[in-house]
């Protein structure tokens, strides 16, 4: 008993264990919810927004005397008749969010650039209910300028998609890119995160939304929740991964997403197509990235590394080497060590 | 006439031992199929080898509990307690037993009787495994099953990663003390006698 006190007591080693674990957890666990709660929050009503933020926009002045009645949910004006000042709600699909078009890929255009100039006047003309508005092609097309986004190749894979061919031309590019706030993020986020909640949103948008699926079709839709159940780790595989990795096929290796949506039944199911060494992920979800950081670097598991993980996806090159030769010294260690035990 | 035979493993140790090695057993195939994992050649099918990897490392972790309050309430647990004094001269003693002595037939240096168990080897690399090695690999397997209580960004990368690493590699640690746990097993009064002992908790001195 005297030798009490120069004894390690191995129970505490493990209390010990506990407590830094948890120490860790409790330091490091906090901002990062942040971003995803400010993106899945709801719209709310907007009634009065101070422009002057948006004001280095080129034509934030100009497209003002369109945004004063459609920036906000309520909109004034004078009847020129009883001359009296009628205040009435706007619709709800025709509110533009100045915060959100202001960041979205055409913050320096012109309402009228896309919409007839015949729109200045109000009441506007009532012909202009039938305007046709443009696709991404018909702007982006051909033109040298956004060669690298391959709007061409999308296109035909989109035209190849579920949602192409079961809707044929009801299915707009602006179904799913919201021509007011849409921003690409594969090639701009600062963490892949970020583009999953983002482009995960975009499909929920309607899969997600009885009245918007219904836009399209009078079935209802399916609930996500209960057809994904054997998914194990279902929120985790929803958090880490956008739904078109398994939900639609890459036909070319020019674009960064694929467009080519598949019907449910040709969706990945086998787990090993992320959770193997050649994983499908580095090839769409991983894409820009691994392009990125391979040419930066020239050691593409980083991105795995530093970003995300996937079992069976992340193997370090060199701890396995080194796993493979300890468990080849022990086997020959073991072997040895027998053959001189035997022979003794 | 032999040496009186040592009552040394109790009932619930043993049964904590065997199950323990069962658990492992599963727990070491699966792990190893999802690692390797590769869509041409399944070794156990991935979701199914998710399945029984978390299922066994649930159970693991409860048998462990056993084995730590087992040695908090019984006298097992002094085996595992180590004395700093001179430890380092008698690790040695002992390896040099292993890598020399047993060849020219000379007598282990630490017999094992009723108050001590374990030679200062084993006393060394049991309390490395059961008591910093196995905790870490079921916190990190429960982490890595409930990923909500990871930090997403640890040192500049992923939690999630980070946690892997740890748990892989303390995998790969623990299977090796396996290899070579069984092995020395074999080094008994006969090359099965330590493999009894573990059945009927009866050591038989050599």
């Amino acid at each position: 008993m005297d030798t009490f006190k120069s004894k390690l007591r191995p129970s505490w080693v493990v209390v010990a264990i506990l407590i830094i674990t948890i120490f860790i957890i409790v330091l490091t666990r906090s901002s990062e919810t942040v971003i995803e709660e400010k993106l899945q929050e709801p719209v709310k009503s907007i009634v009065k927004t101070d422009t002057s933020s948006f004001s280095k926009h080129k034509n934030a002045a100009e497209n003002e005397n369109c945004l004063k009645c459609h920036g906000q949910s309520k909109y004034t004006y004078e009847n020129a008749e009883s001359g009296k000042s009628i205040t009435k709600l706007m619709y709800a699909e025709l509110i533009i969010d100045r915060a959100l078009f202001y960041e979205s890929n055409h913050r320096e255009f012109k309402c009228t650039d896309c919409h007839s100039e015949d729109y200045v006047t109000f009441p506007h003309p009532g012909n202009l209910r039938m305007e046709t508005k443009a696709n991404c092609i018909d702007c982006h097309g051909g033109d040298e300028q956004y060669a690298k986004f391959h709007f061409e190749n999308i296109d035909t894979e989109f035209q190849e998609s579920v949602h192409s061919a079961k809707h044929s031309e009801d299915f707009t590019c602006w179904m799913c890119h919201n021509a007011h706030t849409y921003k690409i993020t594969a090639r701009t986020s600062e963490n892949i995160k970020q583009t999953i909640t983002y482009d995960n949103a975009i499909c929920l948008e309607c899969h997600g939304n009885l009245t918007k699926y219904q836009l399209l079709t009078d079935k209802q839709n399916p609930n996500l929740i209960v057809k994904h159940e054997w998914l194990p780790n279902q929120v985790l595989h929803f958090q880490s991964v956008r739904c078109i990795e398994c939900h639609t096929k890459k036909m070319d290796d020019s674009t960064l997403v694929a467009h080519n949506i598949l019907p449910k039944t040709k969706a990945v199911k086998n787990c090993t197509e992320c959770h193997s060494s050649n994983s499908i992920l580095m090839a769409a979800l991983y894409k820009y990235q691994v392009k990125e950081v391979r040419s930066a670097r020239g050691f593409f598991s980083s991105i795995f590394a530093s970003e995300s993980y996937a079992i069976g996806a992340n193997r370090n090159f060199y701890l396995n080497m080194i796993s493979i030769v300890i468990f080849g010294f022990v086997i020959i260690g073991i072997a040895i060590h027998t053959v001189l035990r035997i022979l003794k | 006439m032999t040496e009186e035979k040592i009552y040394l493993y109790q009932r619930w140790l043993r049964l904590w031992h065997a199950l323990n090695a069962l658990f492992c057993l599963f727990l070491i195939a699966t792990g190893i199929s999802m690692q390797f994992s590769n869509p041409k050649v399944p070794l156990i099918r991935f979701d199914i080898a998710v399945s029984i990897h978390n299922i066994f490392g649930i159970l693991l972790t409860i048998n462990y509990l056993l084995f730590f309050f087992g040695n908090i309430f019984t006298w097992n647990g002094k085996h595992y307690r180590i004395s700093v004094d001179g430890f380092y001269h008698r690790l040695l003693s002992q390896f040099r037993y292993y890598t020399r002595g047993i060849f020219k037939g000379e007598h282990p240096p630490f017999p094992v009787n009723k108050e001590l168990k374990f030679n200062p080897l084993q006393q060394f690399s049991y309390v490395i495994i059961m008591y910093i090695m196995v905790p870490i690999i079921a916190v990190t397997g429960l982490g890595l099953m409930y990923p909500d209580f990871i930090p997403t960004q640890l040192l500049g990368i992923s939690g999630l990663h980070l946690t892997d690493l740890f748990h892989v590699i303390v995998g790969f640690i623990i299977s090796i003390f396996m290899f070579v746990h069984i092995y020395f097993c074999t080094i008994g009064k006969t090359p099965v006698s330590n493999f009894k002992s573990i059945v009927d908790g009866y050591h038989e001195p050599h």
